[in-house]
């Protein structure tokens, strides 16, 4: 199979980039930077790089895709060609194009979603476990009952009930993914806000507020920051797959997962041009979870043997 | 305690209930307004409500539609009028007996794994197992699904389409949703081995394994003696965990496979904003994650001695 072969060629130079990158980083730099270089592994200098290499992509989109995003080009299902490198889709629009501009939409929307998930979650998960009493026990059973209900269903459930748009997506994903996040904050800042410099500071007179954002928060940074990738991952795999199920984000918008499902018939000629997109969702999530294994890794303290 | 557990659960499902119910009651108009749009007139819109029963007092029809659902009668379809319980009957079986299937082909290989990974740890293996394992988490299940049909549909192999009727037999129902199992397996084994790799590694720093290793035991003696067993109760959890996850995931598999299970209704369902079904389908999906976890609970406290001793 010469596209496999592709493939692994394509992911090996990524490789090879980062290493790269990764040896530059560590002659150039200086102080914590430089030591941060050195204790970087190889995976996580590559899922760095290719986090990079998306955000760029979404971001130039428009001067990068050879085609608008939505205008029929050619015929249906064309083959691979010089003028359309990946062909064409269903209707006739350029895949190329429609893959860069996928990178803009699917993985935004999913930024988007995640970071109101976590504004959400967090705040109240900290609020929580600060005030305590029946406010914690109310929020957090209430937490419990919705996280009994598993997260896909209850976002087709609501879905339903809210009806189909991006931004009923994102606000079902963000309430859902919200309850996660919840829990963990709210586990936590309990450790934290037993501790003496906390107890310093509401005697000082401190409100809610100055505790959460400068006592708890700054102290609760890694293992929140772990959990955006999570969480990121997470969000991006259940908006890929609604809008493969042709409930999540809608065309002519060009979204990754749609994409999958509109062109899913070429498969089973053995084109692989369908995959393509379903793999720039899967090289996206492996890359963060690489760099968030990094992570939970150095904050755990755990030294490799 | 085993029996308080019991109990909560139940409490827990009675919960998850009231939530699935009243989820659309969160709708600023009613359902029967949303449902209509656009084109609502106050007499479409009388005779809407009803047919779907929105005259009464909420807690009403909750009464009714519980009840209802406990009795196997889930109402009728809006998009067609069909007795729910008829659409779902035989789908309902189709899923269990993927969702089996799944779960035979991966609990086996994921212990396996994880023991291997766990007694060759930091091996070529090991390292190669959990890059792997890594590496199939973060893939969506549509892009397994169809890698494998383009791998082992294409040259004939496998059906990529399930058709099960009445008179298939059990040997082609087991070939034809081979790959169906097969995605799902790929999904959640990785999970599991993880977990189980970290179970039994955990354990290996303590004081008996020391001993006996010390005795001179074997390494493979170690683990399935003397770790395996004092891991039983968070490889149980994760295992229950996985099955429970298995429920979502066959939503979009058995959409990839055409296959007549409850996931593909419900993404049908939801797409003809079919509310009834949703929740009836919802309902089914969120008792078995809750009968799972329970079960899970409940196995994990009976394999440790500790926990089944009244202080």
């Amino acid at each position: 199979m010469g596209f496999a072969a592709s493939v692994i060629g394509g992911l090996a130079a990524l490789f090879a980039i980062a290493a790269g990158l990764r040896a530059v980083a560590r002659i150039s730099l200086k102080g914590q930077a430089r030591s941060l270089a050195h204790d970087i592994p190889l995976t996580a200098a590559f899922g760095l790089l290719v986090i990079a290499i998306y955000t760029f992509v979404a971001i130039a989109a428009p001067a990068l895709a050879p085609f608008p995003e939505r205008d029929i080009v050619g015929g249906q299902f064309q083959a691979w060609s010089a003028e359309h490198w990946l062909g064409t889709d269903r209707i006739g629009r350029d895949m190329l194009s429609r893959l860069i501009y996928g990178a803009r939409n699917t993985v935004g929307i999913a930024f988007l979603t995640t970071a109101l998930a976590f504004v959400v979650g967090t705040i109240l998960g900290l609020y929580a476990a600060l005030v305590g009493g029946w406010l914690d026990q109310a929020l957090s059973r209430f937490v419990d009952a919705l996280m009994a209900i598993p997260a896909l269903i209850f976002s087709l459930l609501l879905l339903t009930i809210f009806g189909t748009s991006v931004l009923t997506l994102i606000l079902v994903i963000a309430a859902v993914d919200a309850t996660r996040v919840f829990r963990l904050a709210r586990a936590v800042a309990q450790g934290i806000v037993v501790m003496d410099y906390i107890e310093a500071a509401k005697l000082r007179g401190e409100g809610s507020w100055f505790l959460i954002r400068r006592e708890i928060l700054p102290n609760a940074t890694a293992p929140l920051v772990a959990e955006f990738g999570l969480r990121f991952c997470f969000v991006f795999l259940a908006i890929s797959s609604l809008s493969f199920l042709g409930l999540g984000i809608q065309p002519p918008t060009a979204d990754w997962g749609s994409m999958v499902k509109d062109n899913a018939t070429l498969i089973t000629f053995g084109d692989v041009t369908p995959l393509l997109p379903a793999g720039c969702i899967a090289l996206l999530t492996v890359a963060v979870n690489f760099v968030v294994d990094w992570q939970l890794h150095r904050a755990s303290g755990l030294k490799e043997q | 305690m085993i029996a308080t557990r019991i109990a909560l659960g139940i409490g827990l499902l009675f919960i998850v209930s009231v939530v699935i119910f009243g989820a659309t009651e969160l709708l600023p108009g009613d359902l029967a307004n949303e449902l209509l749009g656009q084109s609502a007139t106050p007499e479409t819109l009388a005779a809407l409500r009803e047919q779907l029963g929105l005259n009464d007092p909420a807690p009403v029809r909750y009464w009714n539609w519980l009840t209802g659902a406990l009795t196997g009668d889930f109402g009728v379809s809006m998009a067609n009028g069909r007795p729910i319980a008829d659409l779902i009957g035989a789908r309902l079986g189709n899923t269990v007996f993927l969702a089996l299937y799944a779960a035979a082909l991966s609990v086996p290989i994921s212990l396996i794994l994880g023991v291997l990974a766990a007694l060759w740890r930091n091996s070529i293996f090991d390292r190669a197992a959990n890059a792997g394992a890594l590496t199939a988490i973060s893939f969506p299940e549509f892009f397994v699904a169809y890698i494998l049909v383009l791998w082992l549909a294409q040259t004939g192999l496998f059906p990529s389409m399930v058709r099960i009727n009445p008179t298939t037999t059990f040997g082609d129902r087991l070939y034809m949703t081979f790959l169906p199992a097969l995605t799902l397996m790929l999904v959640v084994t990785a999970h599991m081995m993880r977990m189980t790799r970290a179970a039994i590694i955990n354990l290996m720093a303590s004081p008996y394994i020391e001993m006996a290793r010390l005795k001179g035991m074997s390494p493979l003696r170690i683990v399935l003696r003397h770790a395996l067993p004092n891991a039983l109760a968070p490889i149980i959890n994760v295992i229950a965990l996985n099955l429970a996850y298995l429920i979502t995931g066959v939503v979009v598999v058995e959409v990839v496979f055409v296959y007549p299970g409850l996931g593909q209704l419900m993404v049908d369902a939801v797409s003809n904003r079919d509310i009834a079904v949703v929740q009836a389908v919802a309902l089914i999906f969120a008792a078995a994650y809750v009968a799972l976890n329970l079960l899970a609970d409940v196995l994990s406290t009976i394999t440790n001695p500790r926990l089944m001793h009244r202080r």
